[in-house]
């Protein structure tokens, strides 16, 4: 392996530890020094890779909305309808909630409640554009196919979108009866009748 | 040392199923009778010529240049008594040069609406070759506008009676004008790249594109080069561009951008939707003062 892979590798350790420290404690409760306590670095080395803390913070929310778009982009190549889609994209966000928490959690508990973290830099959508630009592919298609209802973009963003953020935020605080496995396929036939042309 | 008379390129211009706007817009052209004085104009529709229509009509007219103004129809128009189609087949053969000028000649164009199955542009239905295509391809120069632009036609007119070779597309439009967008050249464009929508009709501010269904990104065409009575365009005044130079023209609701979930059902020419997508993402996410402001303040 080469300087340039070991470098991103390192990297990519580092946002993952710190997705995971910052989804647990809390930003704010999250220092430099215990990222680099958990890697085993120094700290002037993760300096080296990230300059400061916000910084890192930006970078996780660029990296899992990358993840995550990823997943969403290999639902919009298949060539299957609409409402299969919809169930196929709630079950990689209720799987990545189940399998990978902290990425999830990270956007809720962490993007979404310190605003002023990501105020420059991650303005709007700059830092998000990874997945929503695959949700908007996902619309578009779907309208065009006469699926799904023509509406305003974020209507049906807040439906599709809010609907799942708010079930993984209940998962989070432990009041889910169920495993949320088991919600995939009411939510998904509920956001698609919501949704239908 | 300027060509003897007789040796003139002799230019015939034949009309089909047209409302003369491109005869009457060329008539705009400051220079006119400077760009026919490089041919022998045997024949035109309005401008006093050397042989009449029953001559022409007649099929007894020389012919080295015939531009084609109108909607091509195989059978039903007469003039004279004789099918236009018969005309424009002879002089097409006569010809060493075919311009088809404007939208309706070259694909169909609004006249096609009326019998979309029988009349379409002489070797266009809309983008499909017709059966004409095959022979008169060699010395065929498409010019598509509703109408076309005056300067547009004297170009091809111009390079012609000098003998130069003019690079066409695979439409057989000239590169030198159709390989921009209407979108180059755009007064907006600062307003385009940061999305800055238009507040109303006629205002100096604001992109037209996604508020007025101004099609300038996807076509061909080089209204804001060259510009109207070289003066201005249709997006620099605040009118939308309506993509009449395109082989679809004329598309239904032409002040409305259509959008699935607010999504422009149509990308800028070429550019990929995820990639459109993605920048228009981010520059949404920022506030430019400058653009939100007017550029005069007419009421100080």
């Amino acid at each position: 392996m080469n300087s340039v892979d070991k470098k991103a590798l390192k990297r990519e350790s580092i946002i993952q530890t710190a997705l995971q420290l910052f989804s647990t404690n809390g930003f704010h409760k999250t220092t430099i020094p215990d990222i680099a306590s958990k890697l085993g670095m120094s700290v002037g080395n993760l300096y080296n890779y990230f300059s400061s803390k916000d910084l890192l913070a930006q970078e996780i929310i660029r990296y899992t909305s990358e993840v995550l778009g990823e997943k969403i982009r290999e639902v919009n190549m298949l060539d299957v309808s609409a409402e299969e889609k919809i169930h196929k994209i709630v079950e990689i966000y209720f799987s990545m909630a189940k399998e990978k928490p902290e990425m999830i959690e990270y956007f809720l508990r962490v993007y979404l409640s310190n605003r002023e973290v990501f105020s420059d830099g991650c303005e709007g959508m700059v830092c998000v554009s990874g997945f929503i630009t695959e949700i908007m592919i996902f619309f578009d298609d779907a309208v065009s196919s006469g699926e799904l209802r023509n509406q305003d973009f974020f209507s049906a963003f807040g439906l599709f979108m809010g609907y799942l953020g708010g079930m993984v935020f209940l998962k989070g605080e432990g009041v889910l009866p169920k495993d949320i496995a088991y919600y995939i396929d009411d939510i998904s036939r509920n956001i698609y009748y919501a949704l239908k042309a | 040392m300027g060509q003897v008379q007789h040796s003139k390129p002799k230019l015939l211009w034949l009309q089909s199923i047209t409302c003369n706007g491109n005869t009457h817009s060329f008539l705009n052209h400051p220079d006119i009778f400077s760009v026919f004085s490089g041919f022998e104009v045997v024949h035109h529709p309005v401008l006093e010529s050397e042989y009449t229509f029953h001559d022409l009509a007649a099929l007894k007219i020389p012919c080295d240049i015939l531009i084609l103004e109108g909607s091509f129809i195989e059978k039903g128009l007469t003039k004279n008594g004789v099918e236009v189609s018969k005309m424009i087949t002879h002089y097409g053969n006569e010809a060493s040069h075919i311009i088809t000028a404007g939208t309706c000649a070259t694909f169909g164009g609004i006249f096609k609406q009326k019998d979309p199955e029988q009349i379409s542009g002489f070797c266009f239905d809309i983008e499909q070759q017709t059966e004409r295509y095959e022979k008169f391809a060699s010395k065929l120069i498409s010019l598509p506008g509703c109408p076309i632009h005056p300067r547009w036609l004297a170009y091809v007119l111009m390079m012609l009676s000098q003998g130069k070779k003019i690079a066409i597309d695979r439409l057989h439009r000239p590169v030198e004008l159709y390989g921009y967008t209407v979108h180059t050249g755009c007064t907006r464009n600062e307003y385009f790249e940061w999305k800055v929508d238009t507040k109303g009709y006629g205002l100096k501010e604001g992109c037209l594109f996604y508020e007025q269904g101004c099609q300038g990104p996807y076509t061909r065409g080089s209204c804001n080069k060259i510009l109207w009575n070289d003066t201005s365009s249709k997006t620099r005044i605040g009118t939308p561009c309506f993509g009449c130079t395109e082989p679809q023209y004329p598309k239904d609701r032409l002040f409305v951008t259509r959008t699935n979930m607010g999504i422009p059902a149509t990308m800028p020419l070429g550019i990929p939707r995820r990639a459109y997508l993605t920048l228009t993402g981010v520059v949404k996410s920022f506030k430019i003062k400058r653009f939100s402001q007017r550029l005069l303040e007419y009421d100080q």
